[in-house]
């Protein structure tokens, strides 16, 4: 893998830019490998890349049934925060973030983080009493979060309607300075790139079709379009389609799948400094680098594998949108699109071993798992190594639905994803 | 927007009138009291959650307010065939092979 640099800019720009090379190889499957990851999306590039850089585990296959990132890590809109409620959540979301700051040197790759703030704004009583609980949670846990008043929300970010006479007031806010956007896509180039440089083999449309088992119940490999491929760990990291690929091992899991819809508008100057989120209005907004504004919708309200959804769900979230920053009524809408979640019933993720040995999954992160890519990464290459859960994802398990040991955050991941 | 037709008022809809109300047919024990925890995890947090054919309940919120079943495509959001709530599970469905 040749670095990026400045010189390596200047020495292709001599040469009229032929010497770039491929940022990962693309080889035929192996008859086996040490670990098969299914998905290339960030988590489980990330996982990959961990599992090499960390494990000095390189005999890894990635199976991809599409192209890589164009699942869930392409469609997200790119929030990054770690303001959960519990201790649980803390773990596990503010390790993500602590490895969001210098990730771009890590992996020599730009992923654009940028800690612009992310702001919760409080419209009622109960707004307050809920976003100063989690303050207070979330300082105990040593993660910044902080209260501000109207005035200090409108001074951070310029554009917000503070006025008593709005429909929807603005009587405080929690800011979290930490927070932020990334690029979505240069975050599963930068970990293919780094792990391919490592060895490990990325392969895409290749569609897993089967999960194959031993008579002792363990995994032996995979079988996909390309072939049957062997491996004696395999990991499940297929956000809307880890139930589908758990079946096929014959592991029901505690998950529905459900369209979740984004949109952006016209690229526009400099309006938004932050991120901005109201859980009562339920609407948030954050402008890219390109300039155009970035909203997320809610999820339809049925199981659904389409990757689209209602149009009168987009129609909600702009009304939301145009109540809390009336000067964007007049926006244009530039496109819109769906990815499919995988919703857990508390709302958190599940990365662990399963009953099936040699079978790990990490899934159930639901409308919200863009901000836990590297953490996530990280904790569950961990797990499949050593074949024993991080301290971080220990209570992620499957197992908790059955004895009630649940981590429930509805509250904090209902709107903000 | 999906377009359902409500077996009691015996129309097509739109989906703003009604509410999705999760898989059907997961009965609901009557001693919930006696279930292991393994049969409760079962009723309560395990889906079928299918890429295909799903049952499912829907309600008639904004209409005649009832619940009933519909069978439904997964992948294309299709409606295949909606009955009344209490009917069994559809032996045949209709235009699906197999």
């Amino acid at each position: 893998m040749k670095k990026y640099s400045v010189f390596a800019i200047a020495r292709e720009a001599m040469r009229g830019h032929k010497g770039w090379e491929e940022q990962w190889s693309s080889p035929e499957p192996k008859k086996e490998y040490d670990v098969i990851i299914v998905g290339a999306g960030g988590h489980g590039l990330a996982t990959a890349y961990y599992l090499a850089t960390v494990h000095g585990i390189t005999n890894v296959a990635v199976l991809e049934k599409g192209w890589l990132g164009g699942g869930n890590t392409g469609r997200n809109t790119t929030i990054i925060r770690s303001n959960y409620l519990y201790d649980e959540s803390a773990g596990i979301y503010d390790h993500a973030l602590k490895l969001w700051d210098g990730l771009s040197q890590e992996l020599n790759y730009n992923v654009m983080y940028s800690a612009r703030g992310v702001m919760m704004l409080a419209h009622n009583v109960h707004d307050i009493q809920v976003l100063k609980r989690h303050v207070h949670a979330n300082r105990l846990n040593g993660i910044d979060n902080e209260w501000l008043t109207p005035e200090q929300a409108k001074e951070f970010c310029p554009p917000l309607n503070i006025s008593k006479q709005a429909r929807y007031p603005v009587v405080g806010a929690a800011l979290q300075r930490r927070g932020g956007t990334a690029r979505h896509d240069a975050v599963a180039w930068g970990y293919a790139r780094g792990a391919s440089a490592r060895g490990v083999h990325i392969i895409q449309n290749c569609e897993v079709t089967g999960v194959k088992r031993a008579a002792n119940g363990a995994v032996t490999g995979v079988d996909t379009t390309r072939g049957f491929i062997g491996a004696k760990k395999v990991g499940v990291v297929a956000a809307g389609h880890s139930s589908v690929i758990m079946n096929m091992a014959g592991v029901r899991m505690p998950l529905e799948s459900y369209p979740l819809q984004a949109l952006v508008s016209e690229p526009v100057k400099p309006v938004v400094p932050c991120v901005i989120m109201s859980n009562t209005v339920h609407a948030y907004i954050s402008q890219s680098d390109k300039g155009e504004l970035v909203i997320g919708a809610g999820t339809d309200q049925y199981v659904s594998y389409s990757q689209t959804g209602g149009l009168h769900i987009l129609q909600h979230t702009l009304d939301a949108i145009c109540e809390m920053f009336p000067i964007f009524t007049r926006m244009k809408m530039l496109r819109s699109w769906g990815g499919i979640v995988d919703v857990t019933p508390d709302r958190s993720p599940i990365l662990a071993k399963t009953p099936v040995p040699g079978l790990y999954v990490n899934c159930g992160w639901g409308t919200g798992g863009f901000k836990a890519t590297p953490g996530s990464g990280h904790v569950f290459a961990h797990t499949i190594a050593k074949d024993d859960p991080h301290p971080i994802n220990a209570p992620f398990t499957i197992e908790r639905f059955r004895t009630g040991r649940l981590i429930d955050e509805a509250a904090a991941a209902a709107v903000a994803h | 927007m999906l377009l359902i037709r409500c077996p009691y008022c015996e129309e097509e809809r739109p989906e703003l009138e009604f509410r999705n109300a999760g898989e059907a047919h997961i009965a609901r024990s009557a001693n919930i009291a006696g279930e292991s925890d393994d049969d409760f995890e079962k009723f309560f947090f395990i889906r079928s959650n299918p890429k295909g054919v799903i049952h499912e309940r829907w309600r008639h919120m904004h209409g005649c307010a009832r619940f009933f079943n519909a069978v439904r495509d997964t992948v294309t959001d299709k409606f295949i065939m909606t009955y009344k709530a209490g009917e069994p599970k559809p032996a045949k469905l209709p235009g699906v092979a197999k």
